[in-house]
């Protein structure tokens, strides 16, 4: 047995001594955008946002790259906003072709159209705008963070399961309420439900001692609806509506049941243990853009150790091929959507406290997966740069 | 006092008791005991938190029981009821698998990619072995000489040298192995993966993939076809896989590899044991919260039991 075992041995070290020259570097490239004001700073947000799942899926990474002779690393480089953005992104792609972005849509696409990133690969794991999965996707942009459009889409087959489509809407002034809410809109279509009435939050009183007054009048005019949808995504106003309203009606969207792409009370499919790893990393709970650099990264490190490939091009085939899958922790494998390089996702429907469902719900069919009844599907979708 | 009588009165009518088939409740803290004759619940036993992995020992003396959530893996005497003693587990033990000499348990520690080997008797940690992220799987080949634990993030078979303790072996699977068993004298060794909807099939002298086996259950999309636990019939025939969320055991010959039966059963089917003779199969149904009983022969469910919340490990217990 021994000789037996030892032979076995010499050929398991061969193979590994031969990977070793495989390592991936990785920048996590952000722009500090100053959040505005908002009414309450009870929820304050964590100065290591996104850049922790970054580290945990690093951590991940390494444990399988340590059976592989695999390298890993990850290094952040942060830019004020109105700072020199372009010259960090060039430093960060000239030192390695894979980049973790957090910054605005526009910012991003400034860093995709760089010459420098031409053969890179970029991760969104920050912005939720529509636009850049459309007719501004980019080839060598890749979206880990769902859209705006696969959120409300998730939130909206709720309701129409549940049968309630009485709706009404009160959305916020900042510009990512407004995207938010023309998602809604354009999701409502889609399972063809609408508004009964719309109303804008503009008020600059202090809600911490005026919800009780304010909210119920504000309210009143919708007269009677089965749910009352907020379209709060700076997080501002909607913590004070729920329970002021002048009807009794549960609230959905920015509060209330809220469609997330990550939420502490995500539990099931092995949920459990990587919360428990995040929690013991950082003193916190994992938050959506936590998990989207979570998943960025470990995309990348699956597709490492599926293709012993550390070539940018031979990982983007690989990652954008049917035979990648990735266990995101949300019951179904991940995969690529090949016409717009956003990664497919069951959205959780969650409140503080516990999921309430999990999408797509059942009887939501689609011909390729039913994970594409969220966000835009190949035959809406107006993106070129993945065709060519 | 009323205690006492209920345990006395347990005690006295145990030798002429059915064989049973003891159940773990994830998130009930207990374990439900089946009689085998009524199929009906008899006992209902406290445990440590969040009980998983159950593994009576050879001569089935002791039960022992993974109690992740209290770290620690509690070994408890079947007749009574009651916590014996703990042993040292690593923390969060998931699921371990009890060594040919009866004496060493290899417990995967979930939270801390570690497989620890814990000798039964001396009740002190042998070994620890670094492991891929969520250890999960475990098995010990029939010559005791292999032991496989699986990591469900890191994605492989890890094979241990129980002789020194070391791994000599990685090898890659598809998503989130969940369970690993050596078949046919252990010259296969099969690995579920629950997020990859495959079993691989390992020849185990070159620890080589030789087969790999898919499943499709008719009206059930394949994202949702996920094998976790599966168990052989007698003389290694036929595989009996659990696939989790789509509600189904499948039956796989294990010769031909080909799936020859779908077996509606509860919701998110986990894991699985025989009765006596393996003429039935009880599967865990963590989402319904029963036990499917299945008849082998028939290849079809006869009955549900409801046990307690998330059932998760089964083991069988001979009584006579």
């Amino acid at each position: 047995m021994k000789t037996y075992l030892r032979a076995l041995i010499a050929s398991v070290l061969l193979p590994a001594a031969a990977w070793a020259e495989v390592e991936i570097a990785v920048t996590y490239l952000q722009m500090q955008v100053p959040r505005p004001p908002v009414l309450s700073n009870l929820d304050p947000i964590p100065d290591d946002l996104g850049v922790a799942g970054g580290e945990l899926a690093l951590a991940d990474n390494l444990t399988t790259a340590k059976f592989l002779g695999h390298k890993y690393n990850l290094s952040v480089t942060s830019v004020p906003e109105g700072g020199d953005w372009l010259t960090a992104a060039r430093q960060a792609l000239a030192d390695s072709p894979f980049l973790i972005l957090d910054a605005p849509a526009q910012a991003q696409l400034d860093v995709a159209d760089l010459p420098e990133a031409a053969n890179a690969i970029l991760f969104n794991a920050s912005a939720s705008d529509l636009d850049v999965r459309d007719q501004n996707c980019r080839a060598n942009l890749l979206h880990t963070l769902p859209s705006n459009m696969m959120r409300t889409d998730a939130l909206v087959q709720f309701l129409v399961k549940r049968r309630w489509d009485e709706l009404v809407m009160i959305t916020g002034v900042h510009p990512g309420d407004q995207a938010f809410a023309q998602s809604l809109k354009r999701s409502l279509e889609k399972f063809r439900l609408e508004l009964s009435a719309e109303k804008t939050w503009e008020f600059d009183a202090d809600l911490r001692r005026n919800a009780a007054q304010e909210v119920p009048l504000f309210t009143q005019e919708f007269g009677d609806y089965d749910v009352l949808l907020i379209a709060d995504e700076l997080d501002d106003f909607s913590r004070y509506i729920e329970f002021n309203t002048w009807q009794a009606r549960p609230v959905a969207g920015s509060d209330g049941l809220q469609p997330v792409t990550w939420s502490r009370v995500v539990e099931q499919w092995g949920a459990v243990q990587m919360q428990n790893r995040f929690t013991e990393q950082t003193g916190r709970s994992m938050m959506p853009k936590d998990y989207a650099a979570w998943a960025a990264y470990r995309t990348l490190g699956e597709a490492v150790t599926r293709t012993q490939s550390s070539d940018p091009t031979v990982l983007l085939d690989y990652i954008l091929s049917d035979d990648f899958e990735l266990a995101g922790f949300k019951g179904r494998a991940m995969n690529f959507r090949s016409w717009n390089g956003q990664l497919r996702q069951p959205i959780p429907l969650v409140t503080d406290r516990a999921v309430v469902a999990m999408a797509p719900l059942e009887g939501f069919l689609h011909q390729r997966t039913e994970l594409d009844t969220l966000g835009l599907d190949e035959g809406e979708s107006q993106c070129q740069a993945f065709r060519e | 006092m009323r205690l006492t009588a209920l345990l006395a009165a347990t005690a006295l009518c145990a030798p002429a008791a059915a064989d049973e088939m003891w159940i773990s409740n994830e998130k009930d803290d207990t374990l439900s005991v089946i009689d085998i004759e009524t199929l009906e619940v008899i006992r209902t036993i406290e445990t440590g938190e969040r009980p998983r992995g159950i593994t009576f020992s050879k001569d089935f003396s002791v039960l022992y029981i993974c109690a992740s959530d209290s770290d620690a893996v509690q070994v408890m005497d079947p007749e009574t009821g009651e916590i014996l003693h703990d042993l040292p587990s690593g923390e969060d033990p998931e699921q371990f698998v009890l060594h040919p000499n009866d004496r060493h348990l290899y417990i995967a520690n979930e939270d801390d990619a570690i497989t620890t080997v814990v000798d039964t008797e001396s009740r002190t940690v042998i070994a620890q072995i670094d492991v891929g992220i969520e250890p999960e799987g475990m098995a010990v080949s029939p010559d005791g000489k292999i032991a496989i634990t699986t990591s469900e993030t890191t994605n492989m078979a890890h094979w241990i040298d129980t002789e020194t303790q070391e791994l000599f072996a990685n090898t890659l699977v598809d998503s989130r192995p969940r369970h690993a068993e050596f078949l046919k004298d252990g010259t296969e060794l099969w690995v579920s993966s629950e997020i990859g909807g495959t079993i691989t099939v390992f020849d185990v002298e070159t620890q080589t993939e030789k087969a790999k086996i898919e499943f499709e259950v008719e009206g059930v999309h394949p994202d949702r076809v996920q094998p976790v636990g599966f168990e052989l019939s007698n003389g290694d025939e036929t595989a009996f896989v659990a696939l989790g969320p789509s509600n189904h055991v499948a039956a796989v010959n294990a010769e031909t590899y080909e799936v020859e039966d779908y077996i509606l059963v509860g919701r998110r089917v986990w894991h699985m044991d025989f009765n006596a003779d393996k003429s039935l199969l009880f599967t865990t149904n963590g989402v319904s919260g029963d036990v499917t009983v299945i008849d082998v022969a028939k290849r079809e469910p006869i009955k549900t039991i409801k046990v307690g919340r998330f059932p998760w490990g089964a083991a069988f217990r001979p009584t006579n």
